[in-house]
């Protein structure tokens, strides 16, 4: 009897302490929690390895997962394609006919071309490599516009190359790890991307706001802008080559310019990535490759790897 | 002798679900729907199966491994660390604190007390990334994530009780 209140009491005691060391818990968690955001906010290279690291270990799963998203989506596809097929061969007669006059006309240009720059002794500017990769993530949520592509380091994406997808920008590549790699949307609030208007000549800056629709930034007030027009990188600051679309003015009012973007950015699947040799962005210098260190020698085409394409860009 | 083999061997994998089933919301979130806008506005669905076993098994769910869980979340979306760790973890501490006003009640005070925790957690995850990205970010999006995310509760619920009655058992903590 005695026994058993003495294990009584010691219970009793013990039972502040345990509600103690729970709650002790829950606040040491909360204070790392809080200790490790103003560390990332600081962006120590031991956290952005270690985030590369899970992501690397990640993708594969995530790779294996989005295949059956994918092959409903193509279902859905060829089902609704069986009904509009009419309707879609029209089109596409029509569009046929008016490529081919496109066509001959860009024959007739390119020999022109030709001749021009032999007269010249133009230099042409080198092609650039591309490698094409599955979107396996799309990490976006409302606050962090990103997404998970399944080429890394070792298909020789660097940080800072562009990313584009059916011919329009997508964003630029962010982290790399060794087979993944994260693209920076150009709709994310970190993006600016130095562009051109294509029918004014102005020189803006695309900003990401975390909307739908970035905005152009240090566009002049006077500007004719107006709903419609195109808007190209302009490669300046050497982050991106010119030329990429990335979409078109939405909306054109005193107060702010908004574009579309050419790339529907919430369903791409398939991401290329180009690399043109600039380097704006550029890597610590540890991760800098003796490719780049090096003087330049003639570019030999990356071997294919197995999960990924290689290939010229158009 | 059959059983004192795989007893252990069952008893630890049906331990393991729970932490298993956030796991796989936290990747199920991040797939590419080929739908306009979904990624802005998709549900939450780790917090569901959170909120879910910390009601039902909460000695299967300890606030370490949500700390964990939420880690891991952090990394794949390019989040800060600590982010939405310290969300899943304030969810987890209010959801502990309230879980006898939910436990053996009918499914729609359940599923309001889920009503109750994801507008907050919406809220607060708002708050911090506006906080840590420096600029007031889009509410809109956070609005219609946060109906989708109670709207859909009931199918993942449905879920999971299905994987708790087949896989881990509806044993009480003493």
């Amino acid at each position: 009897m005695a026994k058993r209140n003495a294990s009584i009491s010691v219970a009793g005691l013990a039972v502040p302490f345990r509600v103690w060391g729970q709650r002790f818990a829950f606040l040491g968690l909360l204070a790392l929690a809080f200790a490790l955001m103003l560390l990332s906010k600081a962006e120590t290279g031991a956290l952005e390895r270690a985030r590369t690291a899970i992501v690397d270990a990640t993708t594969p799963v995530l790779d294996v997962m989005s295949r059956p998203v994918e092959a409903g989506q193509s279902a859905a596809q060829s089902v609704e394609s069986f009904f509009v097929v009419r309707a879609e061969n029209d089109r596409l007669r029509e569009e046929n006919a008016r490529l081919l006059r496109w066509m001959l006309m860009a024959q007739q240009l390119e020999v022109e071309n030709a001749t021009l720059r032999a007269q010249l002794d133009f230099i042409p500017g080198s092609a650039p490599r591309a490698i094409t990769a599955r979107v396996v993530a799309d990490t976006g949520g409302a606050f962090f516009h990103s997404l998970l592509i399944n080429a890394g380091a070792r298909h020789f994406v660097q940080r800072g190359q562009a990313v584009v997808s059916h011919g329009g920008l997508v964003g630029r590549v962010a982290e790399v790890g060794d087979r993944s790699a994260r693209v920076l949307l150009l709709t994310d609030l970190n993006s600016r991307i130095p562009a051109i208007v294509e029918s004014t000549g102005d020189r803006v800056i695309v900003t990401g706001d975390n909307t739908p629709w970035p905005t152009l930034t240090y566009l002049a007030s006077n500007s004719p802008v107006s709903a419609g027009d195109r808007v190209l990188t302009s490669g300046h600051g050497g982050v991106f080559p010119p030329g990429l679309v990335i979409g078109v003015v939405a909306e054109a009012s005193e107060a702010r310019v908004t574009i579309q973007p050419t790339v529907p950015l919430s369903q791409v699947s398939e991401a290329r990535v180009l690399d043109y040799g600039v380097n704006g962005i550029l890597p610590p210098p540890e991760q800098v490759p003796a490719r780049l260190a090096a003087p330049p020698a003639p570019t030999v085409a990356p071997v294919a790897p197995p999960t990924v394409g290689t290939e010229p860009a158009q | 002798m059959n059983a004192a083999v795989f007893g252990p061997v069952l008893d630890f994998s049906r331990r393991v679900v729970p932490g298993f089933s956030v796991l796989l919301m936290i990747l199920l979130a991040q797939l590419p729907m080929p739908l306009p806008f979904f990624p802005n506005v998709a549900p939450a669905l780790p917090l569901m199966a959170i909120y879910y076993w910390v009601v039902f098994r909460p000695d299967l769910m300890p606030r370490i491994l949500v700390f964990a869980l939420g880690l891991f979340h952090d990394a794949l979306i390019g989040a800060p660390f600590g982010l939405t760790a310290l969300i899943y973890l304030l969810a987890h501490g209010f959801v502990l604190n309230q879980r006898r006003f939910l436990v053996g009640k009918p499914f729609w005070i359940f599923w309001s007390g889920f009503a109750i925790v994801t507008p907050v957690a919406a809220f607060l995850t708002w708050l911090l990334a506006s906080i840590l990205r420096g600029a007031i970010l889009p509410t809109d999006v956070v609005l219609m994530g946060m109906v989708l995310t109670v709207i859909t509760f009931p199918v993942i619920a449905w879920a999971l009780l299905h994987s708790q009655r087949w896989l881990v058992g509806s044993a009480q903590p003493s």
